[in-house]
């Protein structure tokens, strides 16, 4: 064992790093672009439609459109750890809170012309419903032992409907236009505001990880559920607990997508979100089955994503067929993560070693 | 003494568990066919109606099939439906296209069935991946794929096509005589006879077969299926090999039953095929399964789908509700009856 930790060179250590996979995709794709097209790091001022001064660029375009994928990956990656499964109803569920949001700001008109309720109480409905989602998954995957992915796969299939359902299939417009702050800009800030609003949800993460056990008894239920029993954690709390927190980013999610259109489209919102999300989650290196997680580097993934995504878009990929790229990524990265594959990469490091202390 | 003991015991412990889940389903589908028959009557009394479901599931049938198959070895497979999608859009691409033959457009599917079962085994069986994740991956490279081949949707014109599209199998002794006087045959499309040749070949298979018996050992448990001298790799990547092969199967019975190409299509089947592995009693933790109750869980799924837009509920999102609602169900009575026996098992 002192023999390893010897020889373990800088950069061994840097290797062996949770950050190290999804910072190493962020440089590729970066050195990629660059020769693309060195513009593509270029940040202007430029007028926007409401006519601020905005910041503008596809550095910015990344900061702006990752935010929801960050805000997710943060449930994300405590539902993963706690349930060692992933919750592939985010994307169907943020259309059902974004639904039920549009349905309390106006009040159940199509057109109306002043908002019914303020935004703050809409969002907070916003907020309810997403927990509720997050209930229902958390009850199913905790009491009644279901796997994380097939129970969520109940809202996948009816979230869309239900969110249809809550309009009666009509799509209202929010008439005012201070509601689309939360998806562009406020005037007189050039930032995007949705980097603020993942900021904040991130600095609160951080600060609810730091100040209490949340993210022990996360790792602890993970790893082993009966221990952690043992040792006075309630297994079924916490990962019910886990889904609740991550229906809480997908109402915040709902809020920035909803503010963007400043109304919705039922089959189109947030599609394959929960692809990305799961993705970022891998991407930062925490294991998909459960135990172990490391927060930053999900959100790390989540703006790595973004950036692929904008790369396509780049590269003139249709956002149809983004998919089919997304997959190989995905396939790839598994692959490479996949226990099996690493053990057999071990074994030939040390072959290759040993050879060249014979040599 | 301990035998007798078992033999008293509930329900739960005598019945075992896929004659009891099995035996729930064909009774739903029962009452509520003829329920149906009886409150609605009208259509649901004719027995062409029995068959229009048929003929509209037959692609549901075969991949939910193969689906049974993966989830008794317990793994999954999501990738199905974007197997089905890009399988029609392949063949309609080449039937139009590129003046292709039915024998070519058939082959076609068959490969890209062979292709994804191979890839995606060998990720799970033989790297250890998640099936999950394997399987979300081959659904969006799929979807995606299907909008590369060709973005626009578009019906086939090829003439060899369309005649065997239009070939109709004329079912004996159950047509029905119209209002005129003139006797109507019942009848079903090949899509049909396929899917009913799938059943009982799988039936058999897995009834009666080595093969079969080690997909159950498998999920059942793995540890034991390795003492017991199976290939434990092997037989998972069989499995996914079989259901991604019986996709491209469905997906050209799809393909035959609506003519046409298009990234839409088959959206959602994958949910179909689970929830109707679900229904028909087969359990997501793998090792208990059956292919007629598989049968049957497309059929109380359509049915109930048939019920609710024939009931006035004839907007889009009921559909996608009631199948929700019907899954949740059957996974709640699976939850129930696994954690009852748990519990009857230990007291005896």
């Amino acid at each position: 064992m002192s023999k390893t930790k010897q020889n373990d060179s800088f950069l061994r250590r840097l290797i062996s790093n949770q950050m190290f996979i999804p910072l190493l995709a962020l440089v590729l794709l970066a050195i990629i672009n660059l020769i693309n097209d060195p513009s593509f790091f270029k940040i202007s001022v430029q007028l926007n439609n409401a006519g601020n001064a905005v910041l503008s660029g596809y550095l910015i375009t990344i900061l702006d459109y990752g935010s929801e994928l960050a805000i997710l990956a943060i449930g994300m990656t405590l539902v993963t750890a706690a349930s060692g499964g992933q919750d592939i109803s985010v994307g169907a569920t943020i259309a059902i809170a974004g639904s039920a949001m549009l349905h309390v700001l106006c009040g159940g008109v199509a057109r109306p012309t002043e908002l019914a309720t303020p935004v703050f109480v809409a969002f907070l409905v916003a907020c309810l419903v997403g927990m509720a989602c997050g209930l229902f998954n958390g009850l199913l995957v905790a009491i009644f032992k279901i796997q994380p992915m097939i129970a969520t796969l109940i809202l996948f299939t009816a979230g869309r409907s239900i969110a249809a359902w809550i309009n009666n299939n009509e799509l209202p417009i929010v008439p005012d236009p201070k509601f689309a702050y939360f998806g562009g800009f406020i005037p007189g800030i050039p930032i995007p505001t949705t980097v603020f609003i993942a900021a904040a949800c991130i600095i609160i993460m951080a600060l609810v990880l730091k100040f209490t056990n949340l993210g022990l008894y996360t790792q602890a239920v993970g790893i082993n559920e009966k221990s952690s029993r043992l040792n006075g954690i309630n297994p079924t709390f916490i990962k019910i607990l886990a889904f609740i927190i991550l229906g809480l980013c997908v109402a915040v999610a709902a809020l920035i997508k909803v503010s963007r259109l400043s109304t919705i489209n039922y089959s189109v919102i947030a599609k394959d979100i929960e692809m990305d999300a799961i993705l970022a989650v891998a991407l930062g290196g925490n294991s998909l089955s459960g135990g172990k997680f490391n927060i930053w580097a999900s959100i790390l993934g989540a703006y790595v994503i973004q950036f692929l995504t904008t790369t396509l878009y780049k590269f003139e990929v249709s956002s149809d067929a983004l998919a089919a790229y997304k997959a190989i990524v995905v396939i790839i990265l598994v692959v490479f993560s996949a226990p099996t594959v690493r053990d057999y990469m071990g074994r030939l490091g040390k072959q290759l070693r040993a050879k060249k202390e014979v040599a | 003494m301990k035998k007798v003991k078992a033999n008293k015991g509930s329900i739960f412990t005598r019945v075992n568990d896929t004659n009891l889940l099995l035996g729930i389903t064909v009774i739903v589908f029962l009452i509520m066919y003829l329920g149906a028959a009886c409150i609605l009557g009208g259509a649901f009394t004719k027995p062409q109606a029995f068959f229009n479901i048929l003929n509209a599931n037959a692609s549901l049938i075969i991949t939910s099939c193969g689906m049974s198959l993966v989830m008794i070895t317990g793994g999954i497979d999501i990738s199905v439906g974007g197997v089905v999608a890009l399988v029609s859009m392949c063949c309609a691409v080449y039937l139009d296209y590129h003046d292709g033959t039915i024998l070519g457009s058939i082959l076609i599917a068959l490969g890209i069935g062979l292709a994804y079962g191979i890839v995606q085994g060998f990720l799970v069986a033989y790297l250890d991946i998640q099936p999950f994740i394997v399987s979300l991956a081959g659904m969006f490279f799929a979807r995606g794929m299907t909008t590369i081949v060709n973005t626009a949707p578009f019906n086939v014109t090829n003439e060899a096509f369309n005649q065997l599209k239009q070939t109709r199998i004329n079912v004996p002794g159950l047509g029905t005589y119209n209002r005129r006087g003139i006797y109507v045959p019942t009848y079903a499309e090949i899509g049909v006879l396929v899917a009913l040749i799938v059943v009982l070949v799988l039936y058999i298979m897995l009834k009666w077969t080595k093969l079969g018996r080690s997909f159950y050992a498998v999920g059942g448990n793995k540890q034991s299926a390795l003492m017991l001298g199976i290939n434990v790799k092997r037989t998972k990547f069989l499995s996914h090999l079989i259901c991604s092969t019986l996709a491209g199967v469905g997906g050209y019975v799809y393909f035959l039953h609506v003519g046409s190409g298009a990234a839409s299509h088959a959206m959602g089947m994958e949910m179909n095929a689970i929830a109707s592995s679900i229904i028909g009693g087969t359990m997501l933790t793998g090792g208990v399964g059956n292919i007629i109750g598989t049968l049957f869980g497309v059929l109380s799924l359509s049915t109930i789908q048939n019920i609710v837009s024939s009931a006035g509920f004839d907007q889009a999102w009921w559909t996608g509700i009631t199948i929700a609602t019907m899954l949740c169900l059957f996974l709640l009575i699976q939850s129930v009856i696994m954690a009852k026996k748990k519990k009857a098992l230990k007291t005896t």
